[in-house]
């Protein structure tokens, strides 16, 4: 991005970032402004979070970031009346904004303006008027569970019923809850309560140690510990100015291509199952867990949750690593090739996959979908090819997309993503270099803020940090692309049957962990 | 069909035996001799960061294929023998994991998978989070790990069976 100093008419700093990133000033009219602004230029609503300052300058801040071509815009807006304390909605313009509004509500006490007042993260774990993220709230308090009923909003009609799922739901996956209003088999509305595994992440950051947090970033979705874990050293990184050694940064970039594969063939695994073909399951849950071998071999665990540290990674794979890699890449790609095929001339699959659950592209941009889900309706966006960091810059990623938005849709792009993840990890062996893993990172400067920004197998993963004194974190704001891509899936569903809802479920993926904080 | 049964062929059978872990055949008659039946088991996630649910599902896959040693997971409560819980039990799941563990007939026995469900793991105990499973239910076994592999879930499950029998 150039150097500017104002955006829209508001001025703007540069922030530390991976990516391009600036940061503006957007008090009193220009918050809405120039939200408006960035909405008519066809900015994505990346993130919304609020931080609680009182201690610093008395009052709230709430901040919200959007992608646009030149990179990360992030506006700023400060809240002085802090007896009530409240900011213009942004979801009328970026209907995505509305949960993360109720979010901020639940854990800071912020309210946007004519939002809705439902608790989204608070169920009936604490008291309405708590609000843990404050600074003054202490995060060992803890109070009885008190059950409250959740208003759903009703569907009435002739023959209109409710069909309740969850929490717990029939498989060895996430809790969330899904009500679904139905005449017959035909669902006429999906809501969703989600929530249920919020852990207090955000507080859990206040005051963690720089040195330490990348292993609580890995545990927001344990499916997408490479993206977050990178995602926060990213961000610690450029507000450090370390820069990681070659090395270091391929064998993130391979990490997360390892963690990309994984689960898509996962994914598509399951997809088979739930069209009722046991067999795609057998097979793409064999070549999952031959790739998951081989990172137990050469990167010392299956799944990479502490691999990616600030300055570098956790370990130097041994000698061997790059023929045993090549040749399970061979096999993969085989293995993948033939199932591809298998799967488009089986017409069970295809009968169950093809025009369920979808997502048409101009609702998937109204709704402001983000990554894997927006590809498959048509959104060509990829932040390893739109604002390639390091090591991506030399590799040009090719952005997979698909235009049917249907669950057919949504495996073809994961069944494409993993034949240009393959060719990625190749090129990242080939340009291996020798040399150190790690560098040191020094403690950061109290009251530095950086962010950082990683495309995660679903899509972008955001962390946004600012530093507290003695080498430990004032704040830190976790965000993943669950948040924007559950709505998606309330459309996705309707005027579908019942009995294709996991199938559809399964197409997105979507994360509960990684939503609920 | 042809190319399903061609790639059948070529993949052949994958589920193994290691050292670790005793074989299927193994498995199978010390869990028939135990319970004198097949081992149902209901899964619950208690907050996880889905790192153990991953490892779970793994477990059905060809190599160590669960279900061939007479071990299945199934969808509702009522049908289990053993409730696994991974994560830890946050505020907002507290509820619904009492609900799941009073509604599995007795005899029964809770596993708590993973370091977040032995004690609340890096999640600890805060507003949010009620720390680990034993906090919530009684349990009567732990697996540790995080994620613990498949090998070692498998191991505890076998542990917790040996000395539920020895009772």
């Amino acid at each position: 991005m150039t150097m500017q100093s104002t955006i829209f008419g508001v001025f703007a700093t540069l922030l530390p970032s991976n990516l391009p990133a600036v940061r503006c000033d957007a008090q009193g009219d220009d918050w809405l402004r120039l939200a408006k602004e960035l909405h008519a230029s066809a900015a994505r609503l990346l993130t919304l979070w609020g931080a609680d300052d009182r201690d610093r300058n008395g009052s709230f801040r709430i901040r919200a970031a959007w992608l646009t071509p030149d990179g990360l815009v992030i506006a700023e807006h400060r809240i002085a009346d802090t007896e009530r304390p409240s900011y213009p909605s942004l979801a009328e313009l970026f209907p995505s904004a509305a949960r993360m509004q109720r979010a901020v509500f639940d854990l800071l006490g912020i309210r946007a303006t004519g939002s809705d007042t439902r608790g989204w993260l608070r169920h009936s774990g604490w008291p309405e008027d708590v609000f843990p993220l404050r600074r003054d709230f202490d995060a060992a308090t803890n109070y009885p569970a008190q059950p409250t009923p959740y208003a759903f909003v009703p569907v009435e009609g002739d023959g209109v019923h409710e069909i309740a799922v969850g929490p717990v739901h029939a498989g060895i996956i996430e809790p969330g809850h899904f009500r679904f209003s139905v005449v017959g088999e035909k669902v006429l509305r999906l809501e969703e309560r989600l929530g249920y595994t919020h852990k207090g992440v955000a507080k859990l950051f206040q005051g963690t140690s720089q040195k330490l947090g990348h292993r609580l970033a890995a545990r927001i979705s344990g499916d997408s510990a490479v993206a977050f874990s990178w995602a926060w050293c990213a961000a610690l990184e450029a507000i450090t100015r370390t820069v990681c050694p070659e090395r270091a940064l391929h064998l993130r970039a391979l990490a997360l291509e390892h963690e990309r594969l994984a689960n898509h063939l996962g994914d598509l695994g399951a997809l088979g199952n739930d069209a009722g073909f046991a067999f795609g399951l057998t097979q793409f849950s064999r070549m999952k867990e031959d790739l998951l071998r081989a990172n137990a071999d050469l990167f010392g665990a299956r799944y990479l949750l502490d691999y990616i540290l600030p300055g570098g990674v956790g370990g130097d794979p041994p000698e061997y690593a790059v023929a045993q890699l090549l040749h399970l890449y061979r096999e993969l790609a085989d293995g993948v090739t033939s199932m591809r095929n298998i799967y488009d001339e089986h017409a069970g699959i295809q009968d169950r996959f093809r025009e369920t659950g979808r997502l048409a592209p101009d609702l998937a941009e109204k709704l402001g979908a983000v990554g894997l889900a927006a590809r498959a309706s048509g959104i060509a966006s990829d932040l390893r090819a739109d604002h390639p960091w390091p090591p991506y810059d030399k590799l040009a990623p090719k952005v997979v997309t698909q235009t049917s938005g249907d669950v057919a849709a949504r495996a073809q792009v994961r069944l494409d993503e993993i034949a240009e993840s393959l060719r990625l990890c190749r090129a990242l062996l080939d340009g291996l270099s020798d040399g150190p893993v790690r560098t040191n990172v020094p403690p950061a400067e109290p009251n530095r803020a950086g962010i950082g920004l990683i495309e995660g197998w679903r899509g972008p993963v955001a962390i946004a940090l600012e530093t507290g004194p003695e080498g430990t974190i004032r704040w830190c704001h976790a965000h993943d692309p669950s948040v924007q891509n559950w709505p998606l899936l309330e459309y996705a569903i309707i005027g579908n049957i019942v009995p294709d809802f996991p199938l559809i479920n399964k197409s997105f993926n979507l994360s509960y962990s990684g939503q609920d904080g | 069909m042809f190319d399903v049964l061609s790639r059948m062929a070529r993949t052949g059978i994958l589920t193994e035996t290691s050292a670790a872990v005793p074989s299927n055949d193994e498995l199978q008659r010390g869990i028939y001799r135990i319970l004198g039946r097949a081992l149902c088991i209901r899964h619950v996630d208690a907050g996880s960061c889905n790192g153990c649910e991953l490892e779970l599902q793994a477990l059905s896959n060809p190599y160590y294929n669960l279900e061939g040693t007479g071990i299945k997971f199934v969808a509702s409560p009522r049908h289990a023998d053993l409730l696994l819980v991974t994560g830890p039990v946050s505020v907002n799941m507290e509820e619904a994991l009492r609900r799941t563990w009073d509604a599995i007939p007795d005899p029964k026995l809770a596993v708590a998978v993973g370091d977040c469900a032995e004690c609340g793991g890096i999640f600890g105990k805060s507003y949010a989070s009620r720390g680990g499973v034993g906090d919530v239910i009684p349990v009567n076994h732990t697996i540790r790990g995080c994620p613990p592999t498949p090998v070692a879930i498998l191991i505890g499950i076998l542990e917790v069976l040996a000395s539920a029998s020895e009772v």
